[in-house]
């Protein structure tokens, strides 16, 4: 499977994106905004609190390419963080409120500088470092089989995205084999000892696979102890539910399915006023692969860039990115819909 | 005047129920919500339930919604469909154990 990119869809745009999800039922007034939505529970505009989590973009690629993925990774995207913008990043966490490193991809592990910004991060003293790893990339190449050694040499708090405990749903989302890739890497971790302590912790990641949202998190996380421990002795900490944001491959998928439209009344209708004040853009930077902030990775990916003079992680100044609004389209709705979703799954 | 007697969008309507009998309507999803909560019978388990229903009393409102509520819930196909032949399977044999009046009536009347 190619990426948007790369197959040359026209959804590769991201003009195209925003146009469509300003169109439809919320140009008709059949649905209210996203900001109209805020607007109604009086909580617009919409402000961050101080930056806790530093969420760093290390490139668009992958090993993966997953039907639903919102960045459009896949091994045919070239766009990777130089050596140059890691250091940018480094000096800015040194002085920045943040006590969380979030790296995220692609798979961050494929950026040839990875370990080094990994080891810089430590040397630093940052309080928590998470790497987002697609578990298959741990065995894709013989170069990255010692990575659950180094992550544990590190410390790093590891978040993997596993969307079932079985092979059939899994597959048909991030690709043939995965399942299995993934169970042998989870077992792979949990000899280092991930999962099965607090000081190595292991977060498994649940996106629904279709057009639905994701059910309770404490529930479909006793399905996943249950199931991953009798089926393959598998430990890990907590589940996160994320909800699948209408952007990018997943819209296109909603899209030639014709589900878009009653997905797009689904967030809505699900709206949690609770969830506004928690969402992760409130706490959270997003830091793209060429060092341009976003208020998170989905306005990165729709390349919603911050409002404001600081724009790029060269001229970071937090006192006045505290001070921003932050950017909306209807993709938010994504974020507070249920129980809320963010990067840290449920926020309510 | 619809084309069909089933709009699928209906089903997003349904809470306007109220609007024409307040006290009846909000009563019933009162009851509703209790009936599904978590109780010796988990949610998952009664959403399990109410999917087989929803195929015996062919609803196909409830058969949107609760293979949804399914898929929310991280139940599987295979349970779904299991549930679905519960369903059936009762609904067959309740036209089948009639067969039993048809037998008495049958030996009955004849010689």
């Amino acid at each position: 499977m190619k990426s948007l990119q790369e197959s040359k869809n026209e959804l590769a745009d991201t003009t195209k994106q925003l146009e469509i999800l300003s169109s439809g039922p919320f140009a008709d007034g059949d649905l209210p905004t996203f900001a109209k939505k805020l607007e109604m529970s009086k909580q617009f505009p919409l402000k961050p609190k101080a930056v806790e989590i530093f969420q760093v973009n290390m490139g668009y690629m992958c090993n993966q390419t997953c039907a639903h993925c919102h960045v459009d990774a896949g091994p045919d995207r070239k766009e990777i963080m130089s050596k140059e913008t890691m250091e940018l990043c480094l000096s800015v966490l040194q002085k920045s409120s943040a006590h969380t490193l979030d790296l995220t991809g692609g798979a961050p592990e494929m950026n040839p500088n990875f370990r080094w910004f990994v080891e810089e991060a430590v040397k630093l003293g940052v309080n928590d470092i998470i790497v987002r790893s697609n578990l298959t990339i741990i065995l894709a190449n013989k170069k990255y089989h010692d990575l659950p050694e180094f992550f544990a040499k590190n410390r790093l708090h590891v978040v993997s995205s596993l969307p079932y405990y079985k092979k059939d749903k899994t597959d048909k989302q991030r690709g043939e084999g995965v399942f299995d890739k993934s169970i042998c890497a989870l077992q792979m971790l949990n000899e280092q000892g991930y999962g099965k302590t607090v000081s190595l912790k292991l977060d498994l990641v649940y996106n629904p696979a279709g057009a639905f949202l994701p059910g309770d998190q404490f529930g479909l996380e006793q399905n996943f102890k249950k199931a991953l421990k009798q089926d393959f002795g598998i430990d890990f900490n907590n589940l996160f539910t994320i909800t699948n944001m209408p952007i990018s491959r997943f819209l296109e998928y909603l899209l030639r399915t014709n589900n878009y439209e009653d997905y797009m009344y689904t967030l809505v209708e699900a709206y949690n006023p609770a969830a506004v004040k928690n969402v992760m853009c409130t706490n959270t930077l997003s830091v793209g692969w060429d060092g341009f902030l976003y208020d998170c990775d989905f306005n990165q990916m729709l390349n919603l860039k911050v409002a404001g003079k600081t724009k790029h992680i060269s001229e970071y100044d937090e006192k006045l990115l505290n001070e921003r609004e932050i950017i909306l389209s209807q993709h938010c709705y994504g974020c507070t819909a249920g129980a809320g979703s963010s990067c840290q799954g449920a926020v309510v | 005047m619809e084309k069909t007697y089933y709009d699928p969008s209906d089903l997003k309507k349904f809470g306007k129920i109220v609007e024409w009998d307040e006290e009846l309507g909000n009563k019933f999803f009162e009851y509703y919500s209790a009936v599904f909560a978590e109780g010796a019978l988990s949610a998952r388990e009664k959403s399990l339930i109410a999917l087989a229903v929803a195929h015996v009393i062919q609803c196909p409102y409830c058969i949107d919604a609760y293979t949804g509520d399914g898929l929310k819930r991280g139940i599987s196909q295979e349970e779904m469909m299991e549930a679905l032949h519960v369903g059936a399977a009762i609904r067959g044999g309740a036209s089948l154990v009639h067969g039993v009046q048809m037998m008495n009536k049958y030996n009955k009347l004849s010689m």
